[in-house]
């Protein structure tokens, strides 16, 4: 329990020390986009980490927070807080009701099922223009607001998504400590034996869907009016699978491993500007040799993977 | 206390459980017994709730159980062990047995990850009492290690005490010796008699002939899905159709 | 045309698609029956055998019986190489650790083809012209005749070897009990390779006798991988009839509901039709629930 604490104290204050590091808009920008990234791996780290559900869905669940928060505000006038509000309820009791029938399938089946949902999600952006403005988006989303402070240069959005993001991985590192915590692990180990000890299993399973959609549904919010923007592009397939891959980067259940993935994930492509489309070899690279090489994730993998090479190379000289 | 009437369990064209009916009574060490593929497991399984058989009823204390699901009989007292043990294998012994009181505590999603004071009580009442169940199954010592990381024999104990965990009426083992050395399976046996000195019914099915004759009360007798005999373990050992089942299959 | 005339077009074109729908529904019930894996790169093989072709016929100028022949071999060595470097080599091979494998497998060849081949969208000419043949008020292209052609082929072909050849046989052995199989001498993860190379040569022949229709390029392999699925989801994972006629449900359906209700939705016809089957009978719609339990 301490050495949580102190895991999260230095969080903070790494946090809360980016601003005097790097005083240029870019920097700020690119960690903005981190905090959001990191919010949308840890919920879906939730489910797939923990509880051993997969989801191919989740950049729907963004999105749909995402055009809820903009279509009320831009379209509507609804006050922004209030939408986000709105966004994420609604979107996790829209997870909760097909929770039920989709968290029945297992493995493969649920993993197409999600898919499958995401891409309808998707197509409603693309085909409902009336709603959404369609495949060219909706623009003039107006920015979060706190009495006279606007969230609307980089510094203030990064202070804001922060806050958010801060406060979901202190949210996600209790419960993960806690009998839910250790009830959803109990299921990902063996499902039957976790029912046997009085887990209600499929109540649990659309529970945390639903959390996790809520999460992604307030990180969509957010990308919604900190953008002031949004289109369906950047709630695609694609990007369902780049927040599996950040789970998996990060470990699975590790809740500060989705941080890191989330991180790199989103610097990478950054500082491989040449690479533009190109990312996603990598990160089928990065799927494929993770899962295959390192179960616990880059964290826990490189030091291990190190460490298994090493004695080799002395029995060789030896 | 738990009524069997009239079991058939089909699977395909295969019948696993042929109306077999059977009284398991209170604070009773019962045996089930029989070659392998009798059916035993397949009880079980029915019995917890993990299928629904294709006729008969289980009866507990009069009331109808037998569509309940695992997580319901669970709130009712009802658990079992696993004959291919089925342990948390991420988790540490300790966590196992956490799970085991997840019943015997109520903090919901909303309390737990706002931390809540009543949740940090209840926490340290979990983790206390998950050792004590450690320390009455003599694994204390090993709470931190990693379940999967445990020696078979001690494995199969930490299932008993995640079951115990849930202070059941009535626990169900299957095949708890299997793969136990002959000093593991005295000091089960042991465990055995001291669960049941709790007040807790005993029901398990073994293959270690005298083990079962030692420790139980009463035993029932399976053959291909049939019931053969029931009586108390002299009875058992002087019934012609056991002898001759267990004779021909040797 | 009026209304009738209208239904039989949506008919025709909606089982030319369901027989491609059907065609890369085999493959995925193919691996899944060897292996119990979904193999969600099974669309990548699609776009490869249209891609490849492409290739060979505009960069290469190799007529097209060698070019199609070409993309073949090339896709299924793919496949080869996906089974050898990807599936054989899993450790902890749990459902999820397969899905996310075969997802990264799937991202990978895409992004190569990508590279390789940029992301323009490409057209073949039709096989045998483009000179439309009628059918009373409604109208055939040549090209939905080799597609019918092709289709009855393959499935007739996959009849035939898994009834009557040995490795048919054997592969049909290990879906039913893998130890068994391997206890009576049966080389298992031979018939997993197996699995993988049919799949992905009968993924080409779908990718390019669809290319002169519908285009392709790069990324044509999620939405066409995704509704082979539908039609395997559909037929209940069989490898014969099942799948066949759950690719052209899809199709008809896909079909009438893009001609009379919404062009823009069509897509989300097949997944809508997808996680309803999931839902209610994942077992498919011609199974009994309990059959596959013995
Ligand atoms: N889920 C199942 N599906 C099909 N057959 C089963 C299933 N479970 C058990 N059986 C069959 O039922 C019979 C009894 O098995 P089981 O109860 O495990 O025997 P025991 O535990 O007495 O050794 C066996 O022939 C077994 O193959
Ligand atoms: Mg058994």
């Amino acid at each position: 329990m301490k050495r949580e604490l102190v895991k999260y104290l230095l969080l903070v204050a790494a946090a809360v020390s980016m601003p005097y590091f790097f005083s240029d808009g870019y920097m700020m920008n690119v960690l903005v986009f981190v905090g959001i990234n990191t919010m949308l791996a840890v919920a879906l780290n939730l489910l797939l980490g923990f509880a051993g559900q997969i989801s191919l869905g989740h950049a729907g669940f963004f999105g749909l927070g995402a055009y809820i928060s903009g279509v009320l505000t831009a379209t509507h006038q609804v006050n922004p807080w209030l939408a986000m509000l709105i966004a994420a309820i609604a979107v996790s009791f829209l997870a909760f009701l097909i929770g039920f029938p989709i968290l029945k399938l297992k493995g493969h089946y649920l993993a197409m099922a999600t898919l499958g949902l995401g891409i309808i999600i998707y197509i409603v952006f693309n085909e409902a223009v009336d709603i959404t403005g369609g495949p060219s988006g909706l623009s003039g989303i107006p920015n979060l607001a706190l009495g006279s402070l606007v969230f609307d240069n980089d510094v203030k959005n990064y202070c804001l998504v922060w806050t958010f993001t801060i406060v979901t991985i202190l949210l996600a590192v209790n419960l993960a400590h806690s009998r839910i915590g250790r009830a959803l692990r109990a299921i990902h180990d063996s499902e039957v034996a976790a029912r046997v000890m009085g887990v209600n299993v499929r109540l649990l399973k659309v529970q945390i869907f639903a959390l996790s959609a809520f999460i992604s549904a307030v990180a969509g919010s957010l990308y919604a009016h900190v953008m002031t923007f949004a289109a369906p592009a950047s709630f695609g397939f694609h990007f369902s699978v780049e927040l599996v891959t950040m789970v998996i980067i990060g470990g699975l259940g590790s809740i500060y491993g989705s941080l890191f993935g989330a991180t790199l994930l989103t610097l990478l492509p950054e500082l491989l500007r040449t690479f533009q489309d190109y990312d996603i070899i990598i990160y089928g690279l990065i799927l494929i040799l993770v899962t295959m090489f390192m179960p616990g994730g880059l964290v826990q993998g490189i030091p291990s993977l190190l460490g298994a090479l090493l004695p080799k190379k002395k029995e060789g000289r030896g | 206390m738990l009524a069997i009437q009239g079991i058939t369990q089909v699977f395909g064209g295969l019948t696993a459980l042929d109306d077999v009916t059977f009284t398991i009574n209170r604070n009773d060490i019962t045996g089930v017994i029989g070659p392998n593929g009798a059916g035993k497991t397949t009880l079980f399984n029915i019995i917890s709730g993990i299928y629904t058989p294709t006729t008969g009823t289980i009866s507990l204390d009069g009331r109808n159980i037998t569509k309940f699901p695992p997580e319901r009989l669970a709130a009712f007292g009802m658990v079992r062990t696993f004959q291919n043990i089925e342990l948390f294998g991420q988790m540490t012994v300790l966590e196992n047995v956490m799970v085991g009181l997840h019943t015997k505590s109520r903090c919901g999603i909303i309390s737990c990850a706002f931390k809540m004071p009543w949740h940090l009580h209840e926490e340290r009442r979990i983790r206390e009492t998950a050792h004590t169940w450690l320390r009455f199954c003599g694994i204390d010592e090993l709470a931190d290690t990693t379940a999967a990381n445990l020696p078979f024999g001690k494995g199969r104990l930490l299932e008993i005490a995640r079951a115990l965990a849930l202070e059941p009426q009535i626990i169900f083992m299957d095949e708890p010796a299997a793969g136990l050395n002959s000093r593991e399976t005295m000091g089960l046996a042991d465990l055995i008699r001291k669960i049941r000195d709790r007040g807790i019914t005993v029901v398990l099915v073994e293959h270690d002939m005298e083990l079962v004759m030692d420790v139980c009360d009463r035993i029932l007798v399976l053959n291909l899905g049939k019931k053969l005999a029931e009586g108390t373990p002299r009875e058992i050992q002087e019934n012609p159709a056991v002898i001759a089942a267990y004779l021909g299959e040797g | 045309m009026n209304l009738s005339d209208q239904l039989i077009q949506f008919l025709l074109s909606g089982f030319a698609t369901g027989s491609i729908y059907a065609l890369i529904g085999l493959g995925f019930s193919i691996i899944y029956n060897a292996t119990g894996i979904i193999n969600f790169a099974q669309g990548e093989f699609v776009m490869l055998g249209g891609m490849v072709t492409v290739f060979f016929l505009t960069s290469l100028h190799i007529p097209l019986p060698a070019a199609i022949l070409g993309a073949v071999a090339i896709t299924t060595f793919v496949g080869l190489l996906f089974e050898r470097l990807a599936i054989r080599p899993i450790r902890k091979a749990t459902p999820i650790n397969l899905v996310i494998i075969t997802i990264g497998g799937s991202i990978l060849i895409r992004g190569l083809a990508m590279l390789i081949w940029g992301k323009d969208t490409h057209a073949i000419p039709g096989f045998s012209g483009e000179e439309p043949i009628m059918i009373g008020n409604a109208s055939l292209l040549p090209q939905h005749l080799w597609i019918f052609g092709m289709t009855t082929l393959a499935i007739i072909a996959s009849k035939v070897f898994f009834n009557y050849t040995i490795s048919g046989k054997a592969m049909r052995a290990c879906a039913f009990n893998p130890r068994a199989a391997s206890l009576i001498g049966i080389d298992v993860k031979r018939m997993v390779l197996f699995s993988f190379v049919i799949s992905s040569a009968m993924g080409s022949v779908a990718g390019f006798i669809i290319a002169p229709l519908t285009m392709t390029s790069y990324d044509v392999g999620i939405m066409l991988g995704l509704k082979g699925f539908c039609a395997a989801i559909i037929g209940g994972m069989s490898s014969g009839l099942g799948t066949v006629l759950g690719g052209i449900i899809l199709g008809v359906l896909e079909s009438l509901g893009a001609g009379l209700i919404s062009s823009g939705y069509k897509d989300a016809v097949a997944f809508i039709i997808l996680l309803l089957i999931l839902f209610i009978r994942p077992q498919g719609i011609f199974k009994r629930a309990e059959s596959e339990r013995v």
